[in-house]
C-alpha cells in the first residue's frame, strides 16, 4: 500500500523534530525510537529509515533493534487501544479468557488492529495491578476483574462513548476525560 | 578533604526540612497512597474527594501523595494524621467514604474506627499493624517508609534521616564502605544472589578513569512489581544507595534502567533526581565534598533478557539486548567498556541502612548465608495480597498463611510459584522450606526477583508450566540454539499435552530437553527457563499423566479437555441468566424449561458458570469432556 505524500511528510518532519533533541549516535537509538513512537503511535518503515540515515547506522540494525523489544510496534494503533494483561496473576485468574473474548468480539487476533482502525488488541506482560486480576488496560485506564461479560460492557461503553461510567471503580482515565 | 563541612552541610539541610515539616505539625494531614496499583483501584478519585470536601468544609488540611504501603488488597488507602489522635490508616476507600471521613473525623473528631485498618502508633483505642499476624512476621528494612513519606518531596525523606548515610559515607574512606558492605554479606536481590560487596571491590580495584553505577529496574518478571513500588514510593532511598556505591567504587556517573512500561516510576525518579540536584546531593561536589556524581534515566523497552547484565548494557548502547560471554566481568568491562557496578533496585535500597547501622545490625536479621530480609509480591489465590518484607529464613508456610492470611473461598492450596519464569512450583510438602537463596535453589525454585504466586486446586500445573514456557520462548533472544529451539520444542510438547495429544514418551522427552536447555544456554534466561517444567514434573507428575492417559485435566482448566454442562436437577426453570450471558447463543431452553448447552457452539468462555446464581450452581465443568448421557450410553 502506497503512503500518501502528506503522510510521508508528516512522518519525516516529526522524526526530524525528535532527532533535534538527541546526540546523533548509536546510543541514542532506543530513546529516539521511543520518542518517535510516542509522537506517531507506531514506527513506520519510513521513520526507521530516516532515523538510520541521521544516526549513521544501517537501516537493518534499526529494524533489528525495534523488532527486538516489546515496546515497539509497526502498525498504527487503533483509536481505542486495548491491552490485556498476561502477567502470572492475571493468567491464573482468567486473563486468557478475557483475551479470547476480545478476540471473538472484535474479530481480530492479539497484535492486530480492526480494519476500521477503531480498536487494537495487544497482550502485555504484567502491568503491576496483580490484586485486581484479571486486568485489562483500555486507553491507559485500568479495568480490574474483567470477566467476559465485562468485556461486552467495556466494548459497549467505548461504542457509546461512555467509557468511564458505570464501573464504579476506575483510575486515571477519568481525569483525562 | 575535611569531614566537617559535609556534616555541617547535611545538618543544615536536615534542619531546613524538619522546620518545614514541623510547621505543618499542628494541621491534620491526609496521606493518600498514589502508586500505579492504587491509581488503578481509584486513588485519584479518592484523593480528589478528600480535597474537595476539605475545601467545602473550609478546613486547612494538606492532602499529600504517598506511595504504596504494600497492602494491595485494601487499595485505595489513606492515612489520616490528626493532632490528638494516633495516625490511622483506612483501606478500601471510595469517594463517599472519603467525604464521610472528612466530616466525621476532621470536623467532628470521630475517627470512624469501623473503617480503619490499623493505627500507626501504639495507643489505647485501636490496634496497630504490628498487632496483626502480618505485622508480627514482617520486618521492614527497605519498605519501612514506603507509603508513609511523600516520594515527590525530598524534604520528607531528609527530615526522617534520609541522606544521613551518604553524609556518613563521604566522611569515610571508600575502602571502609566496601569492607562494611562485604562484612554485611549483602547479596544481590535481582535473583542470582551474588555478593554485592565483591562486585564493588572488584570495580574499585579496576583501573580506569571512568566508571559507572547502574541500577537495574528492568523488572521483567510477569507478576512481580516490588521494584516499581519502591521507585514510586521512595526513590531517594535508591538514589542514596547508588550515590554511596558510586563514592565507594569511584564512579561519577550513574544510570537508572527502568522499564518504559513504568511511567509513574520514571516520572517520580526524574523528579527525585531534580530535587536531589537542587539540594546539592547530586552533581558537582556532593554535600559540599569533592565527590561528584550524577544519575540519568534510561527507559528500557521491555525485554526480559535485559535482566541479564551484559544484555542490559548492550541495550543501553543502542543494540539488541543479547547477552555475552563472561569474563570479562562487568566490574572490569561493562557499560562502554568501562568498569561498571550493576545492582538491583532492592540491593541499592539496603545500602543506606547498612552504612548507617553497620553490618552487624544487618546480619542480625535473616540467616547466616542470606542475611537481611526478602521482599515478595504475594499474589494469586491469597487473601491479603500485596508487597511483603520478611526476614530471610521465614518459611513459605508462614509467608502464605501468616502474612498472606491463607487461600480465599476455602479452596485447597496446591502450589506456590516462586521466582517467575525462571522459578519453580513447590507443593504443600515443601512449605516448610525456609526462604533464602540456597534453600529455594535446592528445592528447584529460585529466589528470583521475588514474585510469589499462590495456586489453588483450580489451577492446572501443566497449563502453568506451559504459560511460563510460552513467556521464556518469546523472550529468548535467540543467541543460543538450545534456548531458541529448545524452549520452542518444550512449548510444543506442553501444548500437545494440554490438548490431550500427549504420548507416554512426552514426559521423558520433556525431562531430557529441559536438562539440555538448562545446560546448553549461555545466560540465566535459558539456564533457568526449564525450571517451571522440571519442578511441575517433579512434584505434580500425576497431573501430566492424567492429561496424557485419561485426557483429563484435574483442575478443569485446559479448554480442550473440558466441557460445560448444566445439571438438569439443579437448574431452575425460572431463571435465564445463563442464556443471556452466552456470547454464542449456545444455551437453549429445553421443552421442559431446563437449560442445556449446544456443545458445538460453546466457546468455553466461562460466562454461564459465573452467571448461574449461587443458589443453583447448576453449571459445572466436566473433564474428560464426555457428557453424562454419553457416559451412560457407554455403560449400557
Amino acid at each position: 500500500m502506497k503512503m500518501p505524500e502528506e503522510e510521508r511528510e508528516v512522518i519525516l518532519s516529526q522524526v526530524g523534530e525528535v532527532l533535534k533533541d538527541f546526540r546523533l549516535s548509536r546510543e541514542s537509538l532506543i530513546p529516539v525510537l521511543q520518542k518517535v513512537q510516542e509522537k506517531l503511535g507506531y514506527l513506520p518503515v519510513l521513520a526507521m529509515e530516516k532515523v538510520a540515515g541521521d544516526l549513521g547506522i544501517p537501516a537493518v540494525d534499526v529494524f533489528g533493534v525495534a523488532s527486538f523489544y516489546n515496546q515497539f510496534r509497526f502498525n498504527p494503533p487503533g483509536e481505542n487501544e486495548i491491552k490485556v494483561c498476561m502477567g502470572t496473576a492475571c493468567y491464573i485468574a482468567g486473563g486468557k479468557i478475557a483475551l479470547d473474548s476480545f478476540e471473538r468480539r472484535l474479530e481480530i487476533k492479539e497484535g492486530e488492529t480492526t480494519a476500521d482502525r477503531k480498536y487494537s488488541l495487544e497482550r502485555v506482560a504484567c502491568v503491576g495491578c496483580c490484586t485486581m486480576a484479571p486486568v485489562v488496560v483500555v486507553n491507559d485506564k485500568v479495568e480490574g476483574h474483567v470477566t467476559p461479560t465485562r468485556v461486552d460492557g467495556i466494548l459497549l461503553g467505548l461504542e457509546t462513548g461512555r467509557q468511564n461510567e458505570g464501573t464504579g471503580r476506575d483510575g486515571e482515565g477519568r481525569q483525562n476525560r | 578533604m575535611s569531614a566537617a563541612p559535609v556534616q555541617e552541610y547535611y545538618q543544615k539541610l536536615q534542619e531546613e526540612a524538619r522546620t518545614k515539616s514541623a510547621a505543618q505539625k499542628h494541621l491534620p494531614r491526609v496521606r493518600v497512597g498514589v502508586a500505579t496499583c492504587s491509581i488503578a483501584a481509584g486513588a485519584i478519585r479518592v484523593k480528589e474527594a478528600f480535597e474537595d470536601e476539605i475545601k467545602a468544609m473550609g478546613l486547612e488540611a494538606p492532602v499529600i501523595d504517598t506511595g504504596c504501603m504494600g497492602h494491595c488488597y485494601a487499595e485505595p488507602q489513606a492515612i489520616i494524621d490528626k493532632p490528638g489522635h494516633p495516625p490511622i490508616c483506612y483501606g478500601k476507600l471510595d469517594e463517599d467514604l472519603a467525604r464521610r471521613l472528612v466530616k466525621d473525623f476532621l470536623v467532628d473528631d470521630d475517627p470512624c474506627f469501623e473503617f480503619a485498618m490499623a493505627a500507626l502508633e501504639p495507643n489505647d483505642f485501636f490496634p496497630t499493624f504490628e498487632d496483626y499476624p502480618r505485622g508480627v512476621y514482617e520486618k521492614k528494612m527497605i519498605l519501612g517508609q514506603c507509603g508513609f513519606i511523600n516520594p515527590e518531596d525530598i524534604g520528607d525523606y531528609i527530615a526522617q534521616g534520609g541522606y544521613a548515610a551518604l553524609a556518613k559515607a563521604l566522611e569515610q574512606e571508600p575502602e571502609d564502605i566496601i569492607r562494611e558492605i562485604k562484612n554485611s554479606r549483602l547479596r544481590g536481590r535481582g535473583g542470582a544472589g551474588f555478593a554485592a560487596g565483591l562486585k564493588w571491590e572488584r570495580c574499585r580495584a579496576a583501573e580506569s578513569d571512568i566508571k559507572y553505577v547502574i541500577c537495574n529496574g528492568d523488572e521483567g518478571d510477569p507478576g512481580a512489581f516490588m521494584d516499581r513500588s519502591i521507585l514510586e514510593s521512595n526513590p531517594h532511598l535508591v538514589i542514596e544507595g547508588m550515590a554511596i556505591c558510586a563514592y565507594a567504587v569511584g564512579a561519577a556517573q550513574g544510570y537508572f534502567y527502568i522499564r518504559a512500561e513504568y511511567p509513574k516510576a520514571i516520572e517520580r525518579v526524574r523528579l527525585a533526581l531534580k530535587q536531589a540536584r537542587e539540594k546539592g546531593l547530586l552533581g558537582q561536589s556532593v554535600l559540599g565534598s569533592e565527590f561528584t556524581f550524577d544519575i540519568e534515566i534510561f527507559a528500557g523497552s521491555g525485554a526480559f533478557v535485559c535482566g541479564e547484565g551484559t544484555a542490559l548494557v548492550n541495550s543501553m548502547e543502542g543494540n539488541m539486548g543479547i547477552p555475552e560471554t563472561r569474563p570479562p566481568r562487568m566490574a572490569d568491562s561493562g557499560y562502554r567498556g568501562k568498569p561498571t557496578v550493576l545492582n538491583n533496585v532492592k540491593t541499592f535500597a539496603y545500602v543506606p541502612a547498612i552504612v548507617r547501622n553497620g553490618s552487624a545490625w544487618f546480619k542480625s536479621t535473616g540467616t547466616p548465608e542470606s542475611p537481611g530480609t526478602a521482599v515478595f509480591t504475594l499474589v494469586g489465590k491469597i487473601n491479603n495480597a500485596g508487597l511483603v518484607e520478611v526476614p530471610m529464613g521465614t518459611t513459605l508456610r508462614t509467608l502464605i498463611y501468616g502474612v498472606g492470611d491463607g487461600i480465599p473461598h476455602d479452596k485447597e492450596f496446591k502450589a506456590v510459584q516462586i521466582g517467575g519464569p525462571s522459578g519453580g512450583c513447590l507443593p504443600e510438602a515443601m512449605l516448610d522450606v525456609p526462604i533464602d537463596f540456597d534453600s529455594l535453589k535446592e528445592a528447584g525454585a529460585i529466589m528470583g526477583s521475588g514474585g510469589l504466586v499462590v495456586l489453588d486446586e483450580d489451577d492446572c500445573m501443566v497449563s502453568i508450566a506451559r504459560y511460563f514456557l510460552e513467556f521464556t520462548q518469546q523472550e529468548s533472544c535467540g543467541k543460543c540454539t538450545f534456548c531458541r529451539l529448545g524452549t520452542k520444542h518444550l512449548l510444543d510438547i506442553l501444548d500437545a499435552i494440554t490438548r490431550g495429544e500427549g504420548t507416554p514418551e512426552s514426559l521423558d522427552t520433556l525431562m531430557e530437553l529441559a536438562e539440555d536447555v538448562r545446560d546448553g544456554s549461555l545466560c540465566n534466561l535459558g539456564g533457568t527457563a526449564p525450571n517451571p517444567v522440571l519442578t511441575t514434573l517433579r512434584y505434580f507428575r500425576d497431573e501430566y499423566e492424567a492429561h496424557i492417559r485419561e485426557k483429563r485435566c484435574p483442575a478443569r482448566v485446559c479448554s480442550d479437555l473440558i466441557l460445560y454442562y448444566i445439571l438438569p436437577d439443579k437448574c431452575s426453570k425460572l431463571c435465564s441468566a445463563c442464556v443471556g450471558s452466552c456470547p454464542t447463543e449456545a444455551i437453549y431452553t429445553r421443552e421442559d424449561g431446563i437449560k442445556a448447552i449446544t456443545q458445538e457452539k460453546c466457546v468455553k468462555c466461562d460466562n454461564c458458570l459465573k452467571a448461574c446464581p449461587p443458589e443453583y450452581l447448576a453449571v459445572i465443568k466436566l473433564s474428560p469432556p464426555v457428557l453424562p448421557e454419553q457416559q451412560e450410553g457407554v455403560k449400557n
